[in-house]
């Protein structure tokens, strides 16, 4: 899966999970971006993210992931 | 809506629950509102979220309180203003094994083991008294799911130092109390996490990150578990199953292939998976589940299958039997007609996925479970939790019986020419008294599941039920009745406060008078509720309760007797009730709310004249 196919996935599990279409998800996009994506919902978009894409986030990823750019570097380096 | 039918998606769910939530505001109507207390030991963001879908699929629209973090006992415990003023309709307490805060160590003697799990247990006890005194209210509390390690291998659940048999020992206790209080009920955690396979549920990560007791993805089976019980304890429950024959109930098509080459009992692998299944709607029928045949095939066919020697089930078992060729949309109207109930109380299990559309298309509110393959169908039955076990009384057990005598008796009432003269034929007993200790949770599930004969619809815990029976402001009457062809249990509600006319407003649109009358200055009965079961309509029981109502004012020096009536989608039969029983309308509003005037005439005649009451008082 190219890193483009990768966004396209993230910003359908986005869109979904905080049931707004106009979200789009880029490199640098953070928790400060979406406006409810907070603690709570962050749980909720991991898991649907591990969901679509087949995969786990082990702590130490979960812990240092800083934007949305480094969880697809995570995604990618997990699906080969 | 099906995707949160079990079996579901839980992935789907967690991932589309604020869809899902707005579509279930926007398409129903008519919601019970219900205000519910999350009171947790861990976190309940999510548990929250699910849950609200669940309940509003069941037609219940949850307002929530949420404790803040690990707060359960702290909330209940100290002065809470928020949670008072809350009012909670029930509370639910979210506590897990992080929340044991002593398990005993290897060197701990027997007395040290016994004081630790009685100071667990009684950190609970004191909150679960502590509930029930301030806030009256149904509590539901998840007993403790087994740890994901065992110190001492197998034997963790043998030695009294195992956390494994601390665990079953502290649920015990837990199990107790559920027993010896109403209105308090048991989320079965432990059993939940074993049958979704404990390492996933108890998946360190989720504690160690965000304080989840269990893992997210489990969060959807958790959630429904806890609603079907929110469901069954607010009167929501399935009341009769109604059961295809052919590949349901018995493996082959009983027309084709015969009784004596149908796949049941013990000679194949599939014969038995049926028998199973016989052998588990069986014993639905003892816990007091209606069991009907709606099939197409012709009557003595169904008949012939159903004494196949080898099956459990007898045609004795069912209700109602229809076997023919209508359609099967029909043939479930009129399984619903005659056993007076709607057709959202009934589940249909069938193994052809095209009945089972027709079903889902033409009668809506009936569930229709995608039942799987013969071995599946025990399962998805009973994880549906169509039937959730929250009392079982008396009455339950006996209830296949009761509508088999209605059914008898309408039949008979074919061969009178003059209904009175049936009734008398009856031979009916009444009793008619003032709530009595052993009748309160049938009354409260009167009040919480009675919608067609309900002139008010007020929906009562059986706290409150007990609250009214030590009140002196009330005046309160159940009402029992029996005849030739059996016991029908409690099977009438009335609950009137005394008061004064000046109070009338507060109840003509649906509210109640607050506040206390001095006993002295009551002259007017305001009745807040009259409910009667559906099962004994037009047996003039309704007459016999207004002449218990009508002395029980008498002799408190009350003239008049005020009725109120307000619409809902299910109770247009008693629009006219109280003009039937001799009361003025006084009051009528754009929505069909009205009040109902009745001055007890001193030369009152008492209207029921075929039940034999006794025990007035």
């Amino acid at each position: 899966m190219t890193r483009e196919e990768v966004f396209v996935k993230l910003n359908e599990v986005f869109q979904d999970v905080f049931d707004d279409e106009s979200i789009t998800v880029t490199e640098t996009t953070t928790a400060d971006d979406i406006e409810e994506w907070d603690s709570l919902e962050h749980i909720n978009l991991l898991a649907a993210v591990e969901q679509e894409f087949g995969m786990k986030f082990n702590m130490g990823q979960v812990v240092s992931m800083k934007n949305v750019g480094e969880m697809a570097d995570i995604i990618m380096s997990q699906i080969g | 809506m099906q995707e949160l039918e079990y079996p579901f998606d839980s992935e789907y769910i967690l991932k589309k629950s604020k869809k899902i939530r707005r579509q279930l505001l926007e398409e129903g109507t008519g919601f019970l509102h219900k205000k519910i207390a999350v009171l947790g030991g861990s976190t309940t963001h999510d548990i929250i979220r699910v849950l609200e879908v669940f309940l509003l699929n069941q037609g219940i629209q949850p307002q929530f309180y949420e404790s803040e973090y690990a707060q359960y006992w702290q909330d209940v415990m100290f002065d809470n203003p928020e949670l008072e003023a809350f009012s909670p309709d029930l509370i639910f307490i979210h506590t897990s094994n992080r929340n044991i805060t002593a398990y005993p160590g290897m060197a701990a003697g027997e007395a040290q083991i016994e004081d630790m799990l009685a100071e667990q247990y009684e950190h609970f006890r004191i909150m679960w008294d502590r509930i029930a005194q301030k806030y009256h209210c149904p509590v539901i509390q998840n007993n403790f799911e087994y740890p994901f390690y065992r110190m001492l291998g197998n034997r963790d659940a043998v030695d009294e130092h195992g956390r494994i048999r601390f665990i079953n020992r502290l649920n015990e206790l837990f199990y107790g109390y559920a027993r010896e209080h109403q209105d308090f009920y048991i989320n079965d955690i432990n059993y939940m996490a074993s049958a979704y396979g404990l390492d996933r549920w108890a998946d360190p990560l989720y504690w160690h990150m965000y304080k989840y007791a269990l893992c997210m993805q489990a969060i959807p089976e958790f959630a429904y578990n806890v609603a079907n019980i929110i469901k069954a304890v607010f009167g929501k429950n399935k009341k009769a199953l109604v059961l295809d024959l052919d590949n349901t109930l018995w493996g082959g098509v009983v027309g084709d292939d015969g009784v004596e080459n149908l796949e049941i009992g013990q000679e194949t692998s599939m014969g038995q998976v049926y028998s199973e299944f016989q052998n588990y709607i069986k014993a639905l029928k003892d816990i007091g589940v209606m069991l009907n045949v709606d099939s197409k095939n012709e009557y003595d066919n169904a008949i012939a299958g159903l004494n196949h020697p080898d099956g459990s089930l007898r045609p004795d078992d069912f209700i109602i039997i229809k076997a023919n060729w209508e359609p099967k949309s029909r043939n479930i109207v009129e399984i619903a007609n005659e056993l007076n109930i709607m057709p959202d109380s009934l589940v249909f299990v069938d193994d052809n996925p095209a009945e089972r559309e027709i079903i889902k298309r033409q009668v809506s509110g009936v569930s229709v479970p995608e039942i799987g393959t013969p071995e599946q169908y025990i399962r998805v039955l009973d994880h549906s939790g169509f039937f959730e076990v929250v009392s079982l009384s008396e009455d339950d057990r006996k209830r296949n019986e009761m509508y088999k005598a209605n059914i008898q008796r309408q039949r008979q009432q074919q061969n009178f020419g003059d209904y009175r003269e049936y009734l008398l034929s009856l031979g009916m007993q009444g009793t008619i008294r003032a709530f009595e200790p052993m009748y309160m949770a049938r009354i409260a599930q009167l009040s919480n599941k009675s919608n067609q004969f309900n002139l008010t619809t007020r929906r009562y815990t059986q706290s409150d039920i007990e609250g009214f029976a030590a009140d002196e402001a009330y005046i309160t009457r159940y009402g029992k009745l029996e005849d030739k062809f059996g016991d029908n249990g409690v099977v009438s509600v009335v609950i009137g406060r005394k008061g004064t006319m000046a109070e009338t407003d507060a109840y003509r649109k649906g509210g109640a008078a607050q506040g206390r009358v001095p006993a002295e200055e009551c002259d007017v009965l305001h009745l807040e509720l009259w409910l009667m079961s559906c099962r004994v309509l037009k047996r003039d029981m309704e007459y016999a309760m207004m002449d218990s109502i009508v002395q029980a004012c008498r002799e408190c020096g009350i003239g008049t007797i005020m009725g109120y009536y307000y619409p809902t989608a299910k109770n247009a039969m008693v629009r006219e009730f109280y003009g039937l029983m001799g009361f003025a309308r006084v009051y009528e509003d754009e929505k069909g709310n009205s009040a109902w005037q009745f001055t007890i005439p001193d030369d009152y005649v008492c209207k029921n004249t075929v039940i034999a009451v006794n025990d007035i008082g």
